[in-house]
């Protein structure tokens, strides 16, 4: 299935782009969507392991499954305020 | 009631919408755009946000401080976009017939708020340098020339 991934501040900087879209089976883990992103987008290897995933708005573990919405986020550390 | 602006904060107004007969107590705070930081010097920022998560987590705060504290009043604004050093980025007004419940609920807030909501800012260096800022991570530091298209903010 494909999933779209938007992408904010230090990752989007990296990876030149705002959104990247992935082709992984139903059923992948979001644990196992971190690694292809990093493999499939090198540039933000470094910073995936300090960003979390949302989904709809909220976060989500790296045990979720890829939602049925085939659309999530990675939220970098915020900085707000 | 919260808000996501790209427009600068009018705070009279904030203070206008938490003010009522029940409450004894109001607490503004402002979160203002400082001009060092860690012995570097800045020149501007930039914020952005996911705004439909942001928007919900704001939600989520305030409904969570009704609960917590007897709030008559409750505002958040956050500003994004591009801001100029002492201008106010962030707004967390209350009221509460009592100034103590009025002043936990207003630091909590905000605390919460900087912990949870995706919300970014770049610090725009006098050194003509940018570069994001994200709590533990080192972040790379791009000349302003190759900066990203994130001025205007991302509403």
């Amino acid at each position: 299935m494909k999933v779209r991934v938007r992408l904010f501040a230090v990752a989007k900087q990296l990876a030149g782009t705002d959104e990247i879209t992935l082709d992984v089976p139903e059923g992948t883990t979001l644990g196992k969507l971190r690694l292809a992103l990093a493999a499939e987008v090198p540039a933000i290897a470094s910073v995936l392991p300090h960003i979390l995933f949302a989904v709809g708005s909220e976060y989500v573990g790296d045990e979720s499954l890829v939602p049925a919405s085939g659309e999530l986020a990675c939220i970098p550390p915020v900085s707000g305020g | 009631m919260i808000e996501i602006t790209t427009e600068p904060i009018d705070t009279q107004a904030l203070l206008g919408k938490v003010c009522a007969p029940e409450a004894g107590a109001v607490v503004l705070f402002l979160g203002t755009t400082r001009q060092v930081t860690a012995g570097r010097e800045t020149a501007s920022l930039d914020y952005e946000c996911y705004p439909e998560m942001a928007r919900n987590k704001l939600a989520e705060l305030e409904a969570e401080a009704r609960k917590r504290w007897p709030l008559t009043g409750c505002a958040i604004v956050h500003r994004i976009g591009h801001l100029e050093i002492g201008e106010a980025s962030v707004a967390v007004a209350v009221s509460t017939p009592h100034r103590r419940a009025a002043f936990e609920a207003g630091q909590w807030l905000i605390d919460t708020l900087k912990e949870v909501v995706p919300i970014w800012k770049k610090e725009n260096w006098t050194n003509g340098e940018s570069q994001w800022v994200h709590p533990g991570i080192e972040t790379p530091r791009e000349s302003s020339q190759t900066a990203d298209c994130n001025q205007a903010g991302n509403v």
